[in-house]
């Protein structure tokens, strides 16, 4: 029923930018018992993937509803567009729901996006906990294609427990490289895990990076970001040079329904990457 | 936020029924003519055929949380100040289908709505009002995306602002700047003069179309005098505006104070029950529903007007951000006077004192923000 498809409808943001492009679901991966990733490809064939780490599209379940997925494949890669997500509410649910061949809304990307490019020669820190990998995912993949442009990587991740690591293979593969520290920590384990269980935040103290010459990019939860930034802070990173993604309710993604609002900013459009000294007279505020 | 001021070379008089002529030529012109009206005990903005459908003679009495129409002793059609209505409801409708889905053989197409770019005129527009529609252009037409409804229902709207000449019990746009006095964003003004049995218009043109059509109704020039007595009538209703709001530095003492008691203390009076943002003339928030029929295969997706004080509004992850009425007023507030600055360069807040009224507790604006003030002065003193 391709012919559903070719009709006079105005496809992309030009025409108007509440309207979703239609994407095929080309392939699902359970990454986790309640966490998966969806590769999709644009039903307008000719239509070539582009974004900046960091960015996020608005995800419509046909009927269900619409919700603000981070784009977490590789950039480099044109043709494939890749969400993870945790099934929490009841859009992400049913999306958890779709197979390959189903279709799905898309509009985007929005945003602003991680620094890199104007980061060479810097120390990385990474500092994660749960689905906040994902959106951490495009960078990793970004990093790791000029490693040589960088000095040292350092991943710190936290996982609710070790079968809910995200993206394993992945991460084994680049720390095989020898060039990349990754440090995982589990808030609870059965008897075979050998490794960190804890938060991820005490990881930051000995963690081996040059907090004179690091850029820190933050995603997880606002109460580990908050604990995160007070150890970069201990550790000397200066606030210009941490990186935080936040995360608030999103209607548009357009900067007009006033939902993201996450004190004089808007996330769709201001963040949701922020440079942590543009948001620190409001960061950790409660309920702001 | 005070747009260029047009420049005007005369002014002309008209009297009530030179106005319905002009109210005729606009819908000659296939405009569709909205103006005040009394309905359900207020003034309120709804379709006019012509002056009679204003309300003459009619007036309103304000207060927090109280509203009142009453008597004039004259026939004023524009003796009253702003009611519940805003004219953003015609530019940013309060619930529209955005576009429908259809699904079959597991693959679906998306249908935009179809729209007509409408003609509207808008009859009495006040200084604050034209100030509120200048706001909500940024929000909806200068960011990096332009909402197409918006910008089709505003493009071509003919602007008759009618100046204030009484002062509202909860009114205060003296002190935001924002009037009494139309000054710029319309196509002609008014000023309503009643005296000495005489009662006429002396009219401003904004723009060519609104000199354009002026042409086209029979009325007077006006005389130095006129003018001298209408300006008169208008600086004299600034004086006597029921509220002041002090905008000096508002933006950092907010900031400074977003730990501030008051929030506890106003939320014990607030309901949470959204009229502020509803009454509104800038809120612009919006949310969307997506929708099936009971086949499954039919979708919709509409927009609707929304408020920061539902506890929805700002839910993620399985809980709401901001859950008590502490939080939820405090960011309307800080919206208003200290965000709405650092996100689009202005005010969110142009004085009309709608949210003063139209509370049902009466809580002011105004005075929450003074007591933030003083509390600071106070300090500073003690310190």
């Amino acid at each position: 029923m391709a012919t559903m498809i070719e009709n006079e409808v105005p496809q992309g943001l030009n025409a108007d930018p509440m309207i979703p492009q239609l994407y095929r679901i080309d392939r699902v991966r359970d990454e986790t018992d309640d966490t998966f990733t969806l590769s999709l490809v644009p039903e307008n064939g000719e239509a070539k993937i582009s974004f900046l780490p960091g960015q996020f599209n608005m995800l419509y379940v046909f009927g269900t509803g619409e919700v603000p997925i981070s784009i977490s494949g590789n950039p480099a890669m044109t043709s494939v567009l890749e969400h993870t997500t945790r099934s929490v509410g009841i859009v992400t649910k049913a999306m958890g729901l779709l197979k390959p061949g189903d279709q799905i809304g898309v509009r985007g990307p929005f945003g602003s996006h991680w620094p890199l490019n104007e980061e060479n020669g810097r120390d990385f820190v990474i500092i994660s906990g749960g689905i906040g990998l994902a959106p951490l995912r495009p960078v990793l993949y970004f990093l790791m294609a000029q490693r040589e442009k960088y000095r040292k990587i350092v991943l710190l991740y936290g996982a609710r427990a070790p079968e809910d690591i995200l993206f394993k293979k992945e991460l084994e593969r680049w720390r095989g490289k020898f060039d990349l520290e990754v440090q995982v920590t589990v808030d609870r384990a059965a008897s075979g895990w050998r490794g960190n269980v804890g938060v991820v935040t005490p990881l930051v103290a000995r963690a081996p990076f040059d907090p004179s010459n690091t850029v820190a990019l933050l995603c997880g939860p606002e109460v580990m970001m908050r604990y995160a930034v007070m150890e970069l802070q201990k550790r000397g990173v200066p606030h210009d040079r941490m990186y935080l993604s936040m995360e608030r309710n999103m209607r548009c993604a357009l900067g007009y329904c006033g939902h993201c609002q996450y004190g004089p900013g808007f996330v769709c459009k201001d963040g949701p990457v922020y440079r942590f000294d543009q948001i620190a007279s409001v960061f950790g505020k409660s309920e702001v | 936020m005070t747009p260029k001021a047009p420049r005007f070379n005369n002014c002309a008089v008209l009297s009530p029924q030179q106005l319905d002529q002009l109210l005729q030529v606009l819908i000659k012109r296939d405009y569709e003519v909205l103006g005040p009206t009394i309905r359900e005990g207020a003034v309120v903005y709804d379709h006019v055929d012509s002056t009679k459908d204003l309300p003459a003679g009619w007036t309103d009495e304000q207060a927090g949380g109280k509203y009142r129409l009453k008597r004039r002793e004259d026939d004023a059609l524009f003796g009253f100040v702003v009611g519940p209505h805003s004219w953003k409801k015609y530019v940013f409708p309060p619930a529209m289908r955005l576009w429908q889905a259809h699904r079959s053989d597991g693959l679906f197409q998306i249908v935009p709505e179809t729209r007509k770019a409408t003609k509207f005129a808008f009859i009495g527009v006040r200084a604050c009002e034209l100030h509120a529609l200048s706001i909500q252009d940024k929000v909806f037409l200068k960011g990096p995306y332009v909402d197409t409804v918006y910008k089709l229902h505003r493009e071509n709207i003919f602007i008759v602002a009618v100046d204030c000449v009484q002062a509202g019990g909860t009114c205060f746009c003296a002190s935001m700047n924002t009037g009494p006095k139309a000054a710029a964003g319309f196509d002609v003004a008014l000023t309503e003069v009643l005296h000495e049995g005489r009662h006429h218009f002396i009219v401003r043109m904004g723009t060519k179309a609104g000199a354009d059509l002026m042409s086209q109704v029979p009325h007077e020039e006006a005389t130095a005098a006129d003018v001298e007595f209408a300006e008169n009538l208008v600086a004299e209703a600034a004086k006597h505006m029921g509220r002041s709001l002090d905008v000096n530095g508002i933006k950092e003492i907010l900031y400074r104070n977003i730990e501030h008691v008051r929030w506890d203390q106003v939320a014990d009076r607030c309901l949470s029950c959204s009229n502020c943002t509803m009454v509104c003339p800038t809120c612009f928030c919006s949310t969307v529903e997506d929708l099936t029929d009971l086949s499954g295969q039919q979708a919709e997706r509409w927009r609707k007007w929304d408020s920061c004080f539902t506890t929805d509004f700002s839910y993620i992850h399985g809980s709401s951000v901001r859950s008590t009425p502490r939080s939820k007023y405090r960011q309307w507030m800080m919206h208003k006077l200290a965000y709405w600055i650092d996100q689009f360069g202005t005010s969110g807040c142009v004085g009309c004192g709608r949210c003063i009224t139209w509370c049902p507790v009466g809580i002011d604006i105004t005075e929450e923000a003074r007591v933030i003030r003083e509390g600071e002065t106070l300090a500073s003193a003690a310190g």
